[in-house]
């Protein structure tokens, strides 16, 4: 079962991308939805097993690499951690499988777009059931193979490329440093089996290590490679350019890897590393404080947005430094708890707005829509239940964790967690603010769109509502029934060994003895939000043009994302092109062809022009070589004697 | 009367001697024309000398007080040289068909220059040297002038007279000046005063011995004569020079060096490594600019007589096999090249540039198969014959430590790679001209035979390692 649950959606996307002149497109969809499914029930059978019995299991596949010291095998491992994962995974991409049927509708290539799906659904299994760095690092690089092909599956289009290929090179920024941390792990430990690395941890606690030439923390120094690793992967600030590009791609591929399960993979990795974290408070500083400013500068940016993927893009980025400030105060099991809801309202509301934009014929911009609700009260529906959940309002299911996680954050009563706690409480009036916002200029006021697309907007077919609907069931109860379980009292029971903190430092436990202040704040400053958003866009819709006006700089500077594409395009990406040119014509072109291949080339054909000139064809010419032939050896010869 | 007796060990030579004598007769008693009988019948006297050969005694014997020798050595070599003359007869026949040149002389002077050849292989003095190596360059410059009413051919036949009298000069005034520091032409006797003190004067002889005879193989920079008299000569003739002659001829450099010059081989070996280089050098640079396919062959061949020679320098029992298993493929390889450029007629007419291959794979696909198959093999793509062959000599080389040597060799092969390959690329890549006439019969039988010795050597190469081991070990005793 457990093989089976991460083999069958590799099975399907081979069968679905090699055969797919057979099978087609209905044959397609059928493989690789119904293997996704069949994957998630028995994810749900192995969630039962592992996570609410307890009973953790561990299968070798094979023997991978044997390389002296270095022990690498396939295997499968399942801990509730993993558990966890493989149901938020393959539940969410069965979903988004099914809701590709409709979306894809009427795309040339189903079947590619579907294998890409289930391969990337596979890559992500074997990301979450390693048991050694390795194997991560393998099911790492394939969800990011998976989703750079995903973004650019619209090929033609050269923003599409252009944005597969920064996804693909900022993470390189990232798996740069995770490799490297991984080297630092084999280094210090001699294995990347997690078992051995964790058990070995407690007596590293005091390494050091010489890095760049300074004794260092060694822990330390790993922990903040690895993380290197997962800012890139989950787009924490610095490394988070290339997720609102991503958005180029198909809406269910926003939904399943930007958003739901891909960008989670740094958030899983580090909790993965937990026991190695515990005994390097620094690096968790530093994950606190990246965690909080990202939660901050994506939800000012989200203020502002009007693509209607890209404001939940950067919402995305938020929420991701929510979980990553939830580590970084060790409350590790709440940053899982909110990868779970967030998986499935996020997938939620990237779904509706693919069935916006589907009603509203391929209208991304929320300035062209407007007064759409009643034409289609689903998704309207499905929309409220996502940016509820989101906002955190009681009894959806964000409201569970992420308000756990800001009572961590104050409970740990350190300096990066009171910033934390700060910035994620402003972050969540910003949350609030831009969902409604959303919300509202895209169903309420009068409609902006022509009439030719107005009247074309119809509800989107069943195929689309029911994934919907299951992940609002999600959104709506995730909370409520993990509370418990995750950061709750049967928390040590359900998590085992999966996630471990010390005692010391547990802010899960003293998280529920915040003063009331703290638990009420993030919801009064939900509604809050709330309520300006209504006053802004609805009741008084002139004055977001006169603040814009009145603070120019400072709209323009959220517009445009604090400018880091900006200054990443003026610091890295032109030297890059302009060195890269230097090298191709300077190095290669002038250097390596000139004096290589061409330049020995053209002397091979200079010699062949003297030797065939030298064949003058007088008898006179050919007499005097020979003679001086001889002249030459007799002399070489007598000198060399002598010599 | 114990000449007599030991004649037998001579009995390849003279019967090839008497043959010649007979079939001129014939030829010159018959009325009508002969040139295809004789031919036929020189064939035959080839094949027979070829099993008197391999019939005679396998050890060694010495014969005409010491003059001449015949040994294991002297049987594969002369195996070789027959093979090569039969089948470069057997190619000129149709082509004397072709071209209607009533001349039954041709075969009679290919007998008596291959005469020449096995009296090179087998001799045992400096006199009987000189004596083979004119009796064949006599009949060569015959040859070369055969049509001797097209002003190339006599132009060749001219050229290759009077270089060849200038390296026969040479030959002559190296062999005085060894006679004159040793007081002996005798092999035997030579060995034995060179083993105790030779004098500066015997190497500057040596030399030019040496010079003279790299004429005969073509090496560089004695190679001038081999483009122009290749070009200039009939076709069949060129096929002849190409193969048979550079047998005999490395035969008896080998037999020379390794034979009295043995104890000399500090002083010859940096001589022969030099023509060595400079004929690879040569046989690769000078072929890129060609556009006749027989000035392209011929240098070829002076590439490959440098490679052979790199088997000469290693001076050891493995650069010796080395040598001599590439010369035996070297005839096959060559033989088949031949066998194609003579099928090389359009509408009648012979031609000889290589832009007249272009397509030739659209117009004749197996012509053209079979000198890919020759191309590749000469440019030592495995698991082709000329592969092995190059092989061979280089591992001799590596083995001896002399890596320059290999160096240079692989470097210039890569470079010849480059003009063989050109061919095949017109042949495959360039818009088809004329188609060629159908080949001669003969000329397809050769075809075949030869691809499939080319192709296919790698199966079975024991047997001509194995020969060649044992020729090689004749020299070197002890």
């Amino acid at each position: 079962m457990y093989v089976a649950a991460i083999f069958l959606p590799l099975l399907a996307a081979m069968i679905a991308g090699f055969f797919r002149h057979i099978l087609g497109d209905r044959g397609a969809q059928l493989v690789t939805t119904g293997s996704v499914m069949a994957s998630a029930a028995m994810s749900i059978m192995i969630f039962i097993e592992v996570g609410l019995n307890g009973q953790p299991q561990s299968i070798q596949l094979f023997k991978w690499i044997s390389s002296g010291d270095l022990q690498v095998s396939w295997s499968v491992h399942v801990d509730t951690l993993t558990a966890v994962m493989l149901v938020v995974v393959t539940s969410v991409s069965s979903m988004v499988h099914l809701y590709s049927w409709g979306y894809m509708h009427h795309d040339k290539s189903v079947p590619r777009f579907m294998a890409y799906l289930s391969l990337f659904t596979f890559m992500m299994l074997m990301l979450v059931t390693a048991d050694n760095l390795v194997q991560l690092f393998f099911g790492w690089e394939g969800v990011g193979l998976a989703s750079y092909l995903l973004i650019g599956f619209w090929y033609e289009k050269p923003s599409a490329n252009a944005a597969a290929i920064k996804a693909f090179v900022v993470n390189r920024v990232g798996d740069f440093g995770f490799a490297l941390g991984i080297f630092g792990v084999y280094f210090l430990f001699g294995s990347v089996e997690f078992k051995d690395i964790f058990a070995a941890v407690p007596e590293y606690a005091d390494a050091t290590v010489t890095f760049f030439g300074i004794q260092a923390h060694a822990l330390t120094i790993i922990g903040l490679l690895l993380f290197v690793g997962a800012m890139g992967k989950s787009a924490q600030l610095g490394l988070h350019t290339w997720l609102p590009d991503a958005m180029e791609g198909p809406t269910p591929v926003s939904a399943l890897i930007h958003a739901a399960t891909m960008v989670t993979a740094g958030v899983f990795m580090v909790s993965r590393m937990s026991p190695l974290y515990e005994y390097a408070p620094d690096a968790l500083a530093v994950i606190a404080v990246v965690g909080a400013t990202t939660a901050f500068f994506a939800a000012t940016v989200g203020c502002t947005q009007n693509d209607i993927k890209r404001v939940i893009a950067y919402s995305t980025c938020s929420q991701l430094g929510y979980m990553f400030f939830a580590i970084g105060v060790h409350a590790y099991q709440a940053a899982v708890f909110h990868l779970m809801t967030h998986a499935f309202f996020k997938a939620l509301l990237f779904l509706g707005a693919g069935s916006v934009i589907h009603a509203m014929s391929d209208e991304q911009d929320i300035r062209k829509m407007g007064g759409i609700w009643k034409h289609i009260p689903v998704t309207y529906a499905m929309m409220w239940v996502g940016s509820l959940a989101l906002a955190g309002i009681p009894f959806f299911a964000g409201y569970y964790s992420k308000d756990m996680i800001l009572e961590a954050a104050y409970a740990s009563h350190s300096g990066p967690g009171m910033y934390a706690f700060v910035l994620g409480i402003a972050a969540a009036g910003m949350t609030a603010f831009y969902s409604w916002r959303l919300l509202i200029m895209t169903f309420h006021g009068k409609p902006r769109a022509n009439e030719h697309v107005m009247g074309h907007i119809h509800e989107s077919p069943p195929v689309m509502l029911v994934p919907l609907l299951v992940l609002a069931v999600g959104a709506l109860f995730s909370g409520y029934v993990g509370y418990d379980l995750f950061v709750g009292e049967g928390r040590e029971a359900f998590w085992g060994e999966a996630i471990k903190v010390l005692d010391a430092t547990d802010s899960v436990a003293h998280a529920h003895h915040v003063p009331s202040w703290v638990k009420l704040l993030p919801l009064y400053m939900s509604v809050g939000g709330i309520a300006l958003a209504y006053v802004l866009y609805l009741f008084a819709p002139g004055i977001p043009g006169v603040i814009a006006r009145v603070f120019r700089p400072v709209y323009l500077f959220l517009l445009n994302k604090w400018y880091f594409d900006e200054l990443y395009d003026r610091i890295f990406v032109r030297p890059a092109f302009v060195l890269g040119r230097h090298f191709w014509k300077g190095g290669d072109g002038a250097l390596i062809d000139g004096v290589g291949p061409d330049g020995i080339a053209a002397a091979t054909r200079d010699i062949a022009r003297r030797v065939s000139r030298a064949q003058s064809g007088y008898l006179y010419h050919y007499t005097f070589a020979m003679i001086l032939g001889v002249a030459v050896f007799v002399t070489w010869f007598l000198m060399s004697k002598a010599g | 009367m114990t000449v007599i007796a030991n004649l037998g060990a001579a009995a390849p030579e003279l019967f090839l001697a008497g043959a010649g004598i007979v079939l001129l007769m014939f030829g010159v008693f018959r009325k009508s024309d002969a040139t295809a009988q004789v031919g036929w019948l020189a064939v035959a006297a080839l094949v027979a000398a070829a099993g008197l050969v391999l019939t005679g005694s396998k050890g060694s014997a010495t014969l005409f007080n010491g003059l001449f020798v015949t040994d294991g050595f002297a049987v594969f070599t002369k195996l070789a040289t027959l093979g090569a003359s039969a089948l470069t007869l057997i190619l000129s026949l149709s082509w004397l068909a072709q071209e209607q040149v009533k001349k039954f002389e041709y075969a009679i002077l290919i007998i008596f220059a291959t005469l020449g050849m096995l009296m090179m292989i087998s001799a045992n003095n400096l006199m009987s040297l000189y004596l083979g190596l004119e009796l064949q360059g006599l009949a060569a410059y015959v040859l070369a002038a055969f049509k001797r009413d097209t002003l190339k051919s006599t132009e060749s036949g001219l050229k290759y007279f009077i270089l060849g009298s200038v390296a026969s000069g040479l030959l002559l005034y190296g062999m005085s000046l060894v006679y004159g520091f040793t007081g002996t032409t005798s092999f035997d006797k030579l060995a034995e005063v060179l083993s105790h003190h030779p004098s500066t004067g015997v190497m500057v002889g040596l030399v030019f011995m040496l010079s003279g005879m790299a004429f005969k193989v073509s090496a560089a920079p004695f190679h001038m004569w081999t483009p122009d008299v290749y070009e200039g000569a009939p076709t069949p003739v060129t096929a002849f020079f190409a193969i048979a002659p550079k047998v005999a001829a490395i035969a008896l450099f080998i037999r020379l060096l390794a034979g009295p010059f043995a104890d000399l081989v500090g002083a010859w070996q940096q001589v022969v490594w030099l023509i060595s280089i400079l004929s690879m050098a040569i046989g690769a640079f000078g072929a890129i600019n060609q556009t006749n396919i027989k000035r392209l062959l011929a240098y070829s061949s002076i590439g490959h007589m440098g490679y052979v020679l790199v088997g000469l320098t290693v001076a050891s029992p493995e650069g010796v096999r080395g040598a001599l298993v590439y010369l035996a493929l070297y005839v096959f390889m060559n033989v088949g090249a031949f066998a194609v450029v003579l099928s090389m007629r359009q509408k009648g007419r012979a031609v000889e540039s290589i832009s007249d291959l272009s397509g030739l794979s659209r117009t004749s696909p197996g012509l053209a198969a079979a000198l890919t198959i020759f191309m590749f093999s000469m440019a030592g793509i495995p698991p082709l014959a000329g592969f092995f062959s190059k092989l061979y000599v280089f591992m001799a080389a590596v083995k001896a430590g002399m890596f320059g040597l290999a160096i240079i060799g692989v470097l210039t092969s890569v470079v010849s790679a480059f003009y063989y390959i050109r061919v095949i690329k017109i042949m495959y890549f360039d818009e088809p001209v004329d188609s060629f006439d159908r080949p001669a019969t003969a000329n397809t039988v050769i075809l075949w035979g030869t691809s499939a010795v080319t192709l296919l050597f790698w199966l079975w190469p024991a047997a001509l390692i194995n020969s060649a081991q044992t020729a090689a070990q004749v020299l070197f005793p002890g």
